[in-house]
């Protein structure tokens, strides 16, 4: 049996791919804000990290969100931290746009337009995904 | 028998509403039967609910955190409810069912780092 020491050690120098999967509207369930909360400790972690927003999800980073109306705090600007946080590569599926009648001039962030199949290679590539 | 892994559960849903720790219990239970290890399980979300030791369901029903409870008790699995999402829903250290802990999301990324594959169970 190791030694649990040099077991952390060892995990210590582990990089894994892990892929944040966005998938809800910002407002109706929990899961954008405790999935952006997941993302933003993981980023701390050093990791080969991305995120993806598709279906519902793309609403979860569009501009001029106001939800004081239903009484719900905004965290949508909080997703503009995420490129200082480590978080770089952040796709949003072409589909679920367009579907939406949205485009990237509707988003707050800085995303890169990715269609379906690209979607489903770049989850292929990971060890991690985190669906929220 | 063939290669062993490491798994890691997360359960996104709480007991009843959803079958996620339903499907998640009988994962655990079929990978540890299959000389798997898993790692530990972590409850996020509505999933830290499965850990609440207020649940009393009709007899004729199964009792899914008491289930969980005897299964870290007896196969020692580490399971671990997150103090962000506990807090919020009302789970605090006094009404934890046995053989789980509160913590924080490190371990949920440690949990992610340290095995071979995190298994999510969600809607």
């Amino acid at each position: 049996m190791a030694n649990p020491e040099e077991i952390e050690e060892s995990s210590d120098e582990i990089v894994k791919k892990m892929m944040f999967v966005m998938r809800k509207a910002p407002h109706g369930t929990i899961n954008p804000y405790e999935g952006l909360e997941v993302m933003l400790i993981v980023a701390a972690y050093d990791q080969d990290l991305s995120a993806v927003f598709l279906d519902d999800g793309v609403y979860a980073i569009k501009k001029g969100q106001d939800p004081k109306e239903i009484g719900v705090k905004d965290f949508s600007t909080t997703f503009r931290v995420l490129p200082g946080y480590g978080i770089e590569k952040i796709y949003v599926e072409k589909e679920s746009l367009e579907n939406r009648g949205l485009t990237v001039e509707d988003l707050l962030l800085e995303v890169e337009v990715v269609d379906k199949s690209e979607v489903t290679k770049l989850m292929q590539e990971q060890d991690v995904l985190f669906p929220f | 028998m063939g290669v062993k892994l490491k798994f890691g559960i997360l359960i996104l849903e709480g007991p009843y509403q959803h079958q996620s720790s339903d499907s998640a219990y009988n994962f655990a239970i079929a990978a540890l039967e299959k000389g798997h290890e898993v790692s530990g399980v972590f409850l996020y979300n509505d999933g830290v609910n499965n850990a609440t030791s207020f649940g009393d369901p009709p007899q004729d029903d199964r009792n899914v955190q008491e289930k969980w409870s005897k299964l870290a008790q007896e196969k020692g699995i580490d399971i671990v409810v997150c103090i962000a999402a506990g807090k919020r829903r009302g789970l605090i250290d006094d009404n934890l069912i046995k053989g789980t802990r509160i913590s924080g999301l490190g371990q949920l990324t440690d949990l992610a780092i340290s095995t071979d594959r995190l298994v999510t169970f969600g809607d």
